[in-house]
């Protein structure tokens, strides 16, 4: 186990000692992605400038959804969100130089490209998280502070799932391109946002079939103290650990079938 | 609330400027035809050009197939969006809710026409070194380019824009501009919108010369295309003072905003021609700019010999 | 499928590797179509045997390379390597084998040599005294220490092969796989490659199976040759069975002041054509040593110059690429260590 550690470890340093030899280069591209993460909140804003409700919810209660939605994504993007090299992997077979190796290739690949440039919008994603749960004004109680600190880190085990899953495909589809994006950064939309506003396809798919209901919707309900507008029992709020190991479970065995389907290139 | 995926991470690998082969007939050194031979020769190559960057892309069409998926999911989530915004009969941004839909599932295909994402094959070119031989052509590598980027284009209103129009058609219940001139105008509005997004990120690739990492700007255009232009929320849903700047001020509605705007009617017939009119002005603007800059990076290669 | 020899390293019987090709065969229709691209390989390998392995482009090499090596998953068949099942296994295997693509870095690009090696270690969970040894020993044997501080994306093609070989054998492999070592080097750095692989395989620790397209690295290095062309063997055994084969002979060039009237008989030897008048006669040996034929010429005198030629690899090889294999190969004779 240590013995991995170090192993892991290393590789990591290997990376952010390569990426800190383009400096100003790497420090432009740090300070302009640490903006992507605000501008989720900011199109709220702007959008409750021209309504006072969206599907029954103030602008408070669903900037709590979107911004604990955001740390789950923002975390799952900084630790996994990398997996989609897979593709250029396959494409160009430098997979076969990760398989060759004592260590497991998901693990590799996601050491090897370790986007320590993505940190800023971590950061930027927990500090709007935690201003805009101290501006909500909640009735805070144990529950639902160990909900408010749990609930976006088993977001991220459900996010990153899905980063997984999704790079699988190119196991299968090369040139998938941004097909997997519509998973990925099309669950973080979704999740975004109150789900009762979604056409009733789009909620079977994505609410419930790949659960972003429990990225930022059903936990964020439970520390407003509102009942489901859609009629979901409260404890639902609590089950985002369990979605997320289900999902992991299903990318793992995905993962490890699409290894199997890797061609490599000539001959 | 980006309008589409975010962009794309695996787009085609951008090769090579166009085909050689399409470059129109070599005028130095003989004597020079008529005007009018000369002007015709001079479009005859812009179109050959602009074929060739039209056939380029249409190679990639399995990406096609995938990014067109993901439109159409985003499309479907943010037109919902719309739609609660839009519920007890409020007009946000004085659009109906039948406007918002329109302006949804028309947007979500022209993000890849007018292409505000990151484009860096000049950039590539300059610091590979291959810029040199696009200098030593006989077509101006503006003009090679912008017809190139045309071609791509109408390769992406093919590929991409009319099937999420189509979904919006079939499925919603979507405003049809009953203008007959607005089917006219939008499409002008459109080339230009390409044209404006052409000259603003040809302009940032062109700081290669003096960059050659040019990530950062890069990045920075895309993030300012995103926010600004309207493709990320209508323009009309900010606050009145910045829409004052932005309009004023900045080539970004011209990309995005004003076809939208042309396409559901927002304004009248006048105002409408108008805008595009202004969208006019910024290629003109843009394009002398472009030139300018280029004369003076071409002058440093030339001195400093890249 | 016949048991592994107790002393064999890598053993596949009748294994195989199918790839889906899809084709265009309408506007919109594509048909599915299964190409084999290992279609069947028998092959015993034993600790200490350095083997070569040579096809057409497209023969298969690759593929079986990558299914020995945990890359790639076979069809069908059985295959061991180290007594393993390499894609189940995979991750121990890796630690007992070593592999270099001649076309592909395994070294991190952006740092220095030095820190890739100390970074395998980890990879490797090397420990540093073995780690040590083993770097100290390629850093004299390959003459690393004049690039050893240079990120490798500066280093020449024959420096970079040099660290990937050592970057191979710093974990201590049992079984080091070479895919193409030689490609695009100079003619000083394949030398050098050559002269290290050559010391490695005398050795006999290091059991080598190396693909190549360079012919001077099969005679060099590899006491047996495996032949694949259409997914098969088409022979596998030595150089020199490998002539015998095909025909291909020793050749003794005579140059003569005057022709023959009549040419000499020497048992084992023929006449294979005669030239510029007779001044110049070519005699192929069936497998005989010169000796015989050159003391009768001797005695029959006017001999002015005798040279012997070694039969060219590059023709019969080329010759076994172009023809259909007649009949299926030999089971592999067991070859001996150089």
């Amino acid at each position: 186990m240590a013995d991995t550690i170090r192993a892991y470890r290393s590789l990591v340093g290997a990376q952010v000692r390569s990426q800190a030899q383009y400096r100003l280069s790497f420090a432009l591209d740090v300070l302009v992605t640490s903006f992507v993460s605000g501008i989720e909140v900011v199109a709220i804003l702007l959008l409750f400038r021209v309504t006072p409700t969206l599907g029954g919810f103030s602008v408070r209660d669903v900037l709590v959804m979107t911004t604990m939605c955001e740390v789950g994504f923002q975390l799952a993007d900084f630790l996994v969100g990398n997996v989609e090299a897979v593709a250029r992997y396959v494409r160009t077979g430098l997979m076969d130089t990760v398989l060759i190796r004592p260590r497991s290739a998901l693990g590799q690949l996601l050491a090897v490209d370790f986007p320590v440039r993505k940190f800023g919008r971590l950061l930027q994603a927990l500090t709007m998280y935690v201003a805009v749960l101290a501006w909500a004004d909640l009735d805070w109680t144990l529950p639902r502070a160990l909900l408010a600190v749990g609930a976006p880190v088993a977001g991220a085990a459900l996010y990153s799932a899905i980063f997984v899953a999704g790079a699988t495909v190119a196991f299968w589809w090369i040139d998938s391109g941004e097909f997997a994006n519509a998973f990925t950064y099309g669950g973080r939309q979704f999740g975004s946002y109150p789900i009762n506003v979604y056409a009733p396809w789009l909620r079977v798919v994505f609410a419930y079939g790949l659960g972003m209901a429990f990225t930022g919707y059903q936990p964020a309900l439970a520390l407003l103290g509102r009942p489901d507008p859609l009629g979901a029992p409260d404890w639902l709020a609590w089950c985002t650990p369990v979605v997320g190991a289900v999902a992991w479970a299903g990318a793992l065995l995905l993962w490890n079938t699409g290894i199997r389907h890797y061609r490599s290139t000539g001959s | 609330m980006p309008f589409a995926a975010a962009c794309p991470k695996s787009a085609p690998d951008p090769h090579s400027a166009p085909d050689p082969s399409a470059d129109p007939p070599d005028r130095r050194g003989r004597p020079r035809p008529p005007a009018r031979r000369r002007a015709a020769d001079a479009a005859a190559g812009f179109v050959a050009l602009t074929g060739a960057g039209f056939r380029r892309y249409a190679t990639y069409r399995q990406a096609m197939v995938a990014g067109l998926f993901t439109n159409i999911v985003f499309g479907a989530m943010l037109a919902s969006i719309m739609l609660g915004v839009a519920a007890d009969g409020r007009t946000p941004g004085g659009y109906s809710r039948e406007q918002l839909v329109a302006f949804v599932w028309v947007g979500q295909g022209l993000l890849n026409v007018v292409y505000t994402w990151g484009w860096r094959e000049l950039a590539d070119r300059v610091r590979s070194g291959d810029v040199t031989a696009d200098l030593l052509r006989p077509v101006d590598p503006l003009t090679s380019y912008a017809a190139a980027d045309l071609g791509r284009a109408g390769q992406a209103v093919l590929g991409r824009w009319i099937a999420p129009v189509v979904v919006g058609v079939a499925f919603y219940d979507i405003y049809v501009p009953h203008r007959p001139s607005t089917y006219v105008l939008f499409v002008v509005s459109v080339v230009l919108a390409t044209l404006v997004s052409f000259g603003g990120r040809y302009l940032v690739n062109l700081s290669a010369f003096w960059l050659l990492d040019v990530r950062g700007p890069v990045a920075l255009w895309m993030l300012a295309g995103a926010l600004l232009s309207g493709s990320f929320l209508p323009m009309r849903f900010l606050p009145e003072w910045v829409q004052w700047l932005l309009w004023c001020g900045t080539p970004f509605p011209s990309i995005f905003q004003i076809p939208l705007d042309v396409a559901v009617e927002r304004t009248d017939g006048a105002l409408s021609a108008t805008t595009v009119l202004l969208q006019l002005v910024w290629v003109i603007v843009l394009f002398l700019a472009c030139r300018a800059v280029q004369r003076r990076a071409v002058r440093r290669l030339v001195v400093q010999g890249g | 499928m016949t048991m592994p020899p107790h002393d064999a390293v890598i053993h596949a019987a009748g294994l195989r590797k199918d790839f889906t090709v899809k084709r265009k065969t309408g506007r919109l229709r594509r048909t599915a179509q299964s190409v084999s691209a290992v279609d069947g390989v028998d092959l015993t390998i034993t600790t200490g045997e350095t083997v070569g392995y040579i096809g057409p482009n497209g023969a298969g090499k690759s593929t079986t390379l990558k299914m020995m090596t945990g890359i790639l998953t076979p069809t069908g068949g059985a295959l061991t390597v180290c007594g393993l099942e390499p894609v189940p296994r995979r991750k121990q295997l890796a630690r007992r084998i070593g592999v270099v693509f001649g076309q592909r870095s395994q070294l991190w690009w952006d740092l220095p040599l030095r820190e890739s090696f100390r970074l395998l270690r980890h990879v490797y969970s090397v420990p540093a005294a073995d780690h040590a040894h083993r770097l100290e020993t390629c850093r004299r044997m390959l003459d690393l220490d004049a690039f050893l501080d240079t990120p490798v994306r500066q280093l020449s093609l024959g420096q970079r092969m040099r660290g990937e070989i050592t970057a191979a054998l710093l974990h201590g492999p049992e079984v080091l796989f070479l895919d193409e070592p030689t490609i695009g080097l100079d003619v000083v750095s394949k030398h050098a490659l050559r002269a290290f692989l050559a010391d490695l395989g005398a050795r006999g620790d290091v059991t080598i199976v190396l693909t190549t397209h360079d012919l001077a690295d099969i005679e060099r290095l590899c006491p047996r040759l495996v032949v694949v062309d259409h997914g098969r063997v088409v022979h596998d055994g030595t150089l020199a069975a490998l002539h015998e084969r095909y025909g291909s002979r020793r050749r003794v060039v005579v140059d003569l002041d005057r022709p023959y009237d009549d040419l000499p008989h020497v048992p084992g030897v023929k006449v294979d054509r005669v030239e510029d008048d007779g001044h110049r006669v070519v005699f192929a040996l069936d497998g005989v040593p010169a000796g015989g034929l050159i003391a009768r010429l001797a005695q029959l005198g006017g001999l002015r110059d005798v040279a012997v030629q070694e039969p060219d690899i590059e023709e019969v090889v080329a010759r076994l690429y172009t023809t259909e294999p007649a009949e299926p190969a030999e089971p592999a004779e067991p070859a001996v260590p150089a």
